[in-house]
């Protein structure tokens, strides 16, 4: 493990190098080459037993929220273990906009239910952020059910049969012409690989801009750029004094509170941004391929699975936490062939990676900082292991 | 809203919802107690619980077979001790085995609190997917067949061969009192009240106390902490298997994810008493247990977590510590 830290050191060092337009140039291609990578379809990480494209938009969608989550987890320490709450609110906040009850476009439903969600996760946190942090664990278990239960037995958001038809996006370019016109302003076809060697596949094309039900790769560039947003307001914020307050809040809150840092504030607006990135991601959902929620979409366990693609990458690194996301999302369906055995070895893996990288994959650099500080300051003081091993 | 119902029917609401919440509270305590002594959400209890119930189930089909029998509750006692043992054995074996590999590895590495929630988030998944696994696992060691029995449709609800039919032992209120219902509450208190003593009388309860308080001075003290917390995890899993016991006398069938439902209201139970409290544990179940049937009657079965859950929200606004406040440390000599 010291080896890739190594090597992702040197990677690093290699960039920070390099000439600023270079630096811009490689960023831009790499993010192309993200842009892409539905297209490219490369041998190995392709998925074949199901659609690639749904594969690339549930782990940018994955990402997405991870990145929410980390704000409230890695910046704030505050665990949420209701997430999904947030996301499923989004979702039928913007079913019930489009579709159930009115039929608004896509783009105005969208910040009505990013606002929803953000007033949700106020009210929620408003009175439960008082409490010590691992009760608001199950608070926020017990918030994340009760919007489940409250979304199967409500008729008025359709109950357990949910929202169908919830309208895509916009499309850019004319309106394909049902049976067979494609509308839109191109087509791109997919590469397909024989061994190493690539070649046009035309039967697999993808046309911009529709958002329709062939391809599911229009809503990954959606959801991507979206999260490319994201990841700008995050680094604004996080390096601000917001950013540097939560981190104080997290590490030592009483502390923090005699420095002058009204945490509670802090910590509710880390709720509210984090509320608000997960019913972003849920409003993308609800008008994403299918176009159709239903209560079963938000089981509990997705929540654990959000924390877990958190934690797993490290909290507290936003890159950490694409990681986390992209390999909660991809891994159990790369591996469909072992399909009921996925679960079992994922659960195996989230039991080993905390053995091997108790800081998850890819910790903040602070945190490597100050762990390497207080091992030399306990080898300074010559005491080698914590006294709990005697008699 | 149906006031009338909860009035007309609130005798036998309460002894089911006592039943249940006694049920609660027996899982609560080990959650309650790994957490006094660790300060760490034991998510995979829910499992350690779920395998005590397929231990029961088992015995009975080794005992019954699978044609399924009706009996009465004294007809089976002997059998239900049989099974209370084999559950205990299983659900300490197992909470057992998740300290050694889900726990210790971390907490020798000082890895942080939250890793070790990931850790036990692994573990939950891992067993609960190995018994639903398990006629796949038997095959590969070549007993599909001999232990079909055990082993059949491993996703599907596994119901319990011997049907137990309550008996109306007195009656109140106009409510027939049904032995199995006495028998869950009274055993279950049995049990919390062993517990009790044992975590307060004995030299191993001391050890538990003495890390809950202060690990580092219980380790200057020559308390083995290894131990306690090896022990606290046994007992938490041996009361998980009395509560596995109790569920499937009362309820009568299980399947692999079967846990997680009572593993969070459990843990609200805990929380709800105050966690890391034995007895708050109790009074947090049994509260939880009557106001989810209370709950249920008003609002309908289907609000009936919403009513678990906005109760324990309610309280930790009032009562930030829970009902009984948070010491495990505490508990007098």
């Amino acid at each position: 493990m010291g080896v890739v830290r190594e090597n992702l050191d040197r990677v690093a060092r290699r960039y920070r190098a390099l000439p600023g337009p270079a630096r811009v140039a490689l960023v831009v291609l790499l993010v192309v080459l993200v842009y892409l990578l539905p297209l490219l379809r490369p041998p190995i990480i392709t998925t074949n037993q199901i659609d690639f494209g749904g594969v690339m938009f549930a782990i940018a969608a994955f990402a997405l929220v991870a990145v929410g989550l980390n704000v409230v987890i890695g910046y704030a320490g505050l665990l949420d273990l209701g997430y999904v709450g947030f996301y499923a609110v989004g979702a039928y906040t913007t079913g019930v906009l489009t579709s159930y009850h009115a039929h608004w476009a896509f783009f105005l439903a969208l910040p009505v239910a990013i606002a929803v969600t953000m007033v949700t996760g106020v009210l929620l946190g408003w009175p439960t952020l008082r409490v010590r942090g691992d009760y608001l664990a199950i608070v926020t278990l017990g918030f994340g059910e009760i919007i489940r239960i409250a979304v199967t037995n409500v008729e008025w958001v359709g109950a357990a049969r949910g929202i169908k038809d919830i309208p895509h996006p916009p499309n850019i370019g004319p309106d394909p012409e049902p049976p067979f016109g494609d509308g839109g302003l191109f087509t791109i076809p997919s590469l397909q690989w024989d061994g190493i060697v690539p070649s046009l596949d035309s039967g697999r094309e993808t046309t911009f801009l529709v958002f329709g039900a062939v391809s599911a790769v229009p809503y990954y560039w959606l959801v991507l750029s979206f999260l490319i947003l994201i990841l700008f307001a995050d680094r604004l914020i996080k390096d601000s004094r917001v950013g540097r307050a939560w981190e104080a809040t997290r590490e030592d809150e009483d502390a923090a509170e005699h420095m002058g840092v009204p945490t509670f504030k802090f910590k509710l607006l880390a709720f509210a941004l984090g509320a608000a990135v997960g019913g972003l991601s849920g409003s993308l959902y609800a008008s994403s391929q299918s176009g159709y929620i239903n209560p079963q979409s938000f089981p509990l366990l997705l929540s654990i699975l959000f924390v877990a693609a958190v934690i797993v990458g490290g909290a507290g690194n936003r890159w950490g936490a694409i990681i986390g996301g992209t390999l909660v999302a991809y891994l159990p369906e790369r591996f469909r062939e072992f399909a009921d055995f996925r679960l079992l070895v994922f659960g195996l893996a989230l039991m080993i990676l905390p053995v091997y990288r108790s800081q998850g994959l890819l910790p903040p650099r602070r945190t490597i900082r100050a762990r390497a500080a207080a091992e030399e300051i306990e080898h300074l003081e010559g005491r080698d292991e914590a006294p709990t091993e005697v008699v | 809203m149906n006031f009338s119902f909860l009035v007309n029917h609130i005798v036998e609401l309460s002894i089911t919802g006592l039943a249940l919440g006694a049920i609660y509270a027996l899982i609560a305590l080990g959650y309650t107690m790994v957490y006094g002594v660790l300060q760490l959400i034991n998510f995979a209890h829910s499992e350690v619980f779920m395998y005590g119930t397929f231990a029961v189930a088992w015995v009975f089909v080794f005992v019954h077979g699978t044609t399924s029998v009706n009996q009465t509750l004294g007809g089976t006692a002997g059998l239900l001790l049989l099974s209370l043992l084999a559950a205990m054995a299983m659900s300490a074996a197992i909470a057992m085995l998740l300290e050694r590999v889900a726990y210790r590895p971390l907490l020798k590495r000082k890895a942080p609190r939250l890793m070790a929630l990931i850790s036990a988030i692994g573990a939950s998944f891992a067993l609960s997917e190995l018994m639903g696994l398990r006629d796949r696992v038997v095959g590969w060691v070549g007993l599909r067949d001999d232990l079909d029995n055990y082993v059949s449709k491993a996703r599907d609800v596994y119901t319990n061969p011997v049907t137990i039919q309550p008996q109306t032992v007195f009656t109140v209120g106009g409510y027939g009192v049904k032995d199995v219902d006495i028998m869950v509450i009274v055993a279950s208190l049995l049990m919390m009240v062993a517990l009790d003593q044992f975590v307060r009388r004995t030299r191993f309860g001391r050890g538990i106390r003495a890390v809950a308080q202060d690990p580092e001075s219980a380790a200057l003290m020559g308390v083995n902490a290894t131990r306690v917390i090896r022990g606290t995890f046994i007992l938490g899993g041996i009361m998980a298997g009395a509560a596995a016991t109790l569920y499937m006398v009362k309820i009568g069938s299980t399947r692999q994810n079967a846990g997680f439902i009572f593993g969070v209201k459990a843990f609200t139970a805990a929380v709800l008493g105050g966690i890391g409290n034995l007895r708050g544990a109790l009074l947090g179940g049994l509260v939880l247990g009557v106001a989810e049937n209370y709950g249920a009657a008003i609002f309908g079965t289907q609000w009936k977590d919403v009513v678990a859950f906005v109760l324990l929200i309610l309280i930790l606004l009032v009562r930030p510590s829970g009902i009984l406040g948070e010491s495990l440390g505490k508990a007098r000599a």
